[in-house]
C-alpha cells in the first residue's frame, strides 16, 4: 500500500463545528478497512488536538498520513505556544476559558489522552509561533 | 444486550436511534468530555447531562453504543441534527444519573 495524505484544514474559536475534521478522518479511516481499534485511537487522538487547535491556537491544520504499517497524525498551528510542556501534559491542567468549560471541555485531559491513545507522542512547541503535536498509532500486521 | 433492547428495558426516550443493533457493553457516567474520552470503553452506554453537540462528536470518536441524557434533559437542536448527521444513537431519561447507571447495571446484568 502506497502512502495516504489526508490535509484536514481546522477553524479556530468554532466551538460549535468542532470535530469537523475528526469525523472525515475516521469516515476515511473506515472506507479504508483499518482495524477497529486502530480508527479509534486516531480518532480520538485527532480529535482532542483539533479541540486544542480550537480553544487554545484559533486554529491550524492537521496532516495525516496512513502507512502500511502506521498513522501518523500532524496537528500544526501558529497559536501562542505552550511555555512549559510538562506542566501542559500534567493530567488536570487547563488554561481553557469558561465558553470552553460550559460546553464540557477543559478537564486538561486532552493531551494526556493523546499520549494514551498513542503509540508515539512528541510536542514541538515555540512561545509565540506556534504547536506541532504529532502522534503515532501502529497498525498491527 | 443492544440498543433496541436497551430502550425498553430502561424505559428510555428515543430522540434519535440511527444504529439499533449496536451492542451495548457496559456503561460510564460523565459530563466532562475528555473524562468521557479517557474513560469510557468501547460500546458503552454514556450518560450524561450536556446536551451540546459536541457530545455526538464525541460519542463517535469514543465508538460509544448509545448517548443516555439523564435527568430528564433535553438535546439541544444541534445535538439532534449532529446526531442525525453522525448516525450516534441519543436516548435520554427522566432518572437521575445515579438511578439510571443502577437501571443500566440491571439490564446489563
Ligand atoms: N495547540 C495548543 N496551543 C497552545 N496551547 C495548547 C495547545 N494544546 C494544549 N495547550 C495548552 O495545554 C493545556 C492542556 O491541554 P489539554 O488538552 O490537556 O487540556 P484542555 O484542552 O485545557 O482541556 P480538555 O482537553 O480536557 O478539554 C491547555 O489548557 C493549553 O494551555
Ligand atoms: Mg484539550
Amino acid at each position: 500500500m502506497e502512502t495516504i495524505r489526508l490535509v484536514y484544514p481546522v477553524e479556530g474559536g468554532d466551538l460549535i463545528e468542532a470535530g469537523e475534521a475528526s469525523s472525515k478522518m475516521k469516515l476515511t479511516l473506515k472506507k479504508l478497512g483499518l482495524p477497529q481499534d486502530v480508527i479509534r485511537r486516531a480518532s480520538i487522538c485527532m480529535y482532542e488536538g483539533e479541540i486544542n487547535m480550537v480553544i487554545h491556537a484559533d486554529g491550524g491544520q492537521a496532516e495525516v498520513e496512513v502507512e502500511m504499517d502506521q498513522i501518523v497524525i500532524r496537528m500544526i498551528d501558529s497559536g501562542p505556544g505552550i511555555p512549559d510542556v510538562e506542566q501542559a501534559m500534567q493530567e488536570g491542567y487547563s488554561t481553557a476559558g469558561s465558553t470552553a468549560r460550559e460546553l464540557g471541555f477543559g478537564a486538561g485531559m486532552g493531551l494526556p489522552n493523546m499520549k494514551r491513545y498513542s503509540d508515539e507522542m512528541t510536542i514541538d512547541t515555540e512561545v509565540g509561533k506556534g504547536t506541532t503535536v504529532t502522534v503515532k498509532i501502529k497498525i498491527p500486521q | 444486550m443492544t440498543v433496541q433492547e436497551l430502550i425498553p428495558s430502561m424505559e428510555l426516550t428515543v430522540f434519535h436511534l440511527a444504529q439499533p443493533e449496536r451492542p451495548v457493553a457496559g456503561g460510564y457516567a460523565g459530563d466532562l468530555l475528555s473524562w468521557v474520552i479517557s474513560r469510557a470503553g468501547q460500546d458503552c452506554a454514556w450518560l450524561t447531562i450536556m446536551s451540546n453537540q459536541n457530545v455526538a462528536a464525541v460519542a463517535l470518536m469514543a465508538d460509544v453504543s448509545c448517548i443516555i441524557l439523564t435527568e430528564g434533559v433535553q438535546p439541544d437542536a444541534d445535538l439532534l441534527r449532529r446526531s442525525r448527521e453522525k448516525a450516534v444513537n441519543l436516548l435520554g431519561t427522566s432518572l437521575d444519573t445515579f438511578s439510571a447507571a443502577c437501571r443500566l447495571g440491571k439490564a446489563l446484568a
